[in-house]
């Protein structure tokens, strides 16, 4: 039986953490994610959760980091320049190997910006983010019901690999309002038995980052990147979507995903062969499937709320084998569907030899 | 032959690896006197700062908790909200806990979080090689304050318990020395106290402990301690500064 409910973006992430067995939240005010906030602030009580409203997001992401630590399942969010005051406790959690989800609902920088929607934080989200040599996971939804299943996914994920799992999507989607259905979906809670909870009838656990001896440091560093190998292995997650025949992909995740899918429906109308590539893990990059899905296609072409970010992963597996175009709006703009089947067509005519 | 002096269970047997003569090890040993004798070693937290004490997991023998530099009233919180039937400690220093933490440790207060603050004040930084704390007195040479600390290019040291004392959300503050036997004695009195009144569910609690720096502070550990008598305490003077019983 479907159980549809009216939710927005930012209390689908809200409901959903509590559905995956969270029960601790820590986070600072920020436009454009106060309805999870205001929405966990009423309903954490409800189910005998904690919501606590921190001076700030680096007192946050510390509580995240205490809350983690004692074997809590625990969710932090924020928006773009709250994220960037995180980077240290997220590198913390790394390092400490602690199990923790972060939203980022992404506005536009750099600074202070704006907050209409943007995805120009994608580098810092998949390339580390704060100091040394470590990934988030990171998930993109592109819908609220996808937001659902990406909050209950990175909380497993994050468990399983004890590794912090980022959802990062923009002020749009957010604010976004979806029928959306939450399923009969029961979270799998791991045995923490490394957690801070009192020692009674064991050792002590100490839970730290510093490893003094370089040689330490060093093996401590195999071990997360061979912990990052088996994610790249196991947890590529992308939708191929029209490209059986396609000749023209595109390439996009998140909310800007779903204006291509509207721009590829118009250009398929008019014969031309076009598709989407989306990607749903940011990190892991969907390497494997995009590999193949490059050498069915003529050209890619990249769509993102941003300067090109994105871009250079895709082009690192492209490794010049097909032309690759790319169309961004920054700072909070978004492009309208025309926009995207405008250049669609442009593309089709360059490879049928339209134009010269 | 009788035992006149036994570790404390709550220390792990191994050595302290702090400087000869620094106050660290005597405010680890009354913390772990303290979790021995009111029974509760098997049900606290605790939480090592970033400072010359950040190896403190490897002597206590409760679970501990390593935080980032001047957060572990913010990672005692998260513990604390998420078992609040355990006991949640955290050890700092004063460049910890006053410079860069400063809005973690009165936040943490202002709630009246239920935890308790081991504060080791020595005037300086001393994990990094010595320079100005922002508790650093008047006058007192670090290595960034090389003709001594003026008023006029780095204001004034920060008094922390007076600071603390008008929270409504603190229990319990107390400074304390470390310089003499009879001043240890007051110490230990007040640690026990401090972590009594969070097992009975009290709120915030911190002790400050004035603390010797004899390696950044180039003297002997003899000299440390008069120094510490003659220079800070008339500063940082002993004393309860808040106690709601
Ligand atoms: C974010 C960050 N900034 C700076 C440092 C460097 N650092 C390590 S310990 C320390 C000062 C410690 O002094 P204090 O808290 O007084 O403790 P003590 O070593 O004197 O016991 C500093 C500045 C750091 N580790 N992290
Ligand atoms: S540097 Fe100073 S504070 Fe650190 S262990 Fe040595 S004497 Fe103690």
């Amino acid at each position: 039986m479907s159980n549809k409910v009216l939710m927005k973006g930012n209390e689908a992430i809200g409901e959903a953490a509590i559905t995956a067995g969270c029960r601790h939240f820590f986070g600072y005010p920020i436009t454009p994610q106060s309805e999870l906030p205001a929405y966990l602030s009423k309903h954490m009580p409800k189910v005998g959760g904690v919501f606590l409203q921190a001076e700030s997001e680096v007192a946050a992401i510390n509580m995240v980091y205490g809350a983690a630590a004692a074997g809590a399942r625990v969710l932090t969010s924020s928006s773009s320049p709250g994220i960037s005051l995180k980077q240290e406790g997220i590198s913390y959690l790394a390092s400490s190997e602690l199990p923790a989800v972060i939203c980022n609902v992404m506005r536009a920088g750099p600074g202070l910006g704006t907050i209409q929607p943007a995805q120009a934080d994608y580098f810092q989200a998949v390339k580390g983010g704060g100091h040394g040599d470590y990934h988030n996971i990171v998930l993109a939804p592109e819908s609220v019901q996808e937001i659902i299943d990406h909050v209950r996914l990175g909380f497993d994920l994050s468990d399983k690999y004890l590794n912090p799992a980022m959802i990062l999507l923009d002020g749009a989607l957010g604010q976004m309002m979806e029928p959306v259905d939450f399923g009969d979906y029961k979270p799998e809670l791991q045995e923490k038995p490394w957690a801070a909870t009192g020692c009674k009838g064991r050792k002590m656990n100490a839970i730290t980052s510093i490893h003094i001896d370089p040689r330490d440091m060093e093996a401590h560093n195999i071990k997360l990147q061979e912990k990052y190998s088996k994610i790249r292995e196991s947890e590529q997650k992308c939708e191929e979507w029209m490209l059986e025949d396609a000749e023209i992909m595109v390439v996009a995740y998140g909310l800007c995903a779903r204006i291509c899918k509207s721009a590829i429906r118009v250009c398929r109308e008019k014969g031309i062969k076009v598709g989407l590539f989306r990607l749903i893990s940011l990190w892991p990059f969907p390497e494997k499937k995009l590999d193949k899905a490059i050498d069915k296609v003529k050209e890619v072409f990249v769509v993102e709320l941003s300067a090109g970010q994105m871009i250079e992963d895709v082009k690192l597996v492209d490794n010049g084998r097909k032309p690759i175009t790319f169309h961004g709006r920054m700072g909070g703009m978004t492009p309208s569907v025309e926009d995207i089947s405008d250049r669609i067509e442009l593309i089709h005519d360059r490879i049928t030899q339209k134009v010269g | 032959m009788k035992v006149v002096y036994e570790r404390p269970e709550s220390l792990l047997d191994v050595p302290f690896t702090y400087c000869p003569g620094c106050t660290h090890g005597i405010i680890h040993r009354m913390v772990a006197d303290t979790l021995d004798d009111l029974g509760i070693r098997e049900r606290t937290i605790g939480v090592s700062p970033v400072g010359c004490s950040v190896f403190a997991y490897e002597f206590f023998n409760c679970d501990m908790v390593a935080a980032a530099h001047g957060r572990a009233p913010a990672v005692a919180t998260g513990i604390k909200r998420v078992h609040p039937d355990k006991i949640v400690f955290t050890y700092q220093g004063d460049g910890d806990l006053a410079a860069i933490g400063t809005a973690e440790i009165i936040h943490a207060a202002a709630r009246g979080e239920n935890i308790t603050v081991i504060f080791a004040n020595n005037v300086i930084y001393g994990m990094t090689g010595g320079q100005m704390a922002p508790t650093t007195l008047i006058g007192q040479k670090t290595d960034t304050t090389p003709y001594g600390r003026s008023v006029e290019a780095n204001g004034h040291p920060i008094r922390v318990c007076e600071l603390l004392s008008s929270l409504d959300g603190v229990a319990y503050l107390e400074r304390v020395s470390t310089h003499d036997p009879k001043h240890v004695l007051k110490a230990q009195k007040a640690i026990k106290k401090a972590f009594q009144y969070q097992v009975d569910g009290k709120g915030f609690t911190l002790i400050e402990l004035l603390s010797t720096c004899p390696s950044n502070w180039g003297m002997n550990p003899l000299d440390s301690l008069k120094w510490l008598e003659e220079s800070m305490l008339p500063y940082y003077k002993p004393g309860v500064y808040k106690d709601i019983g």
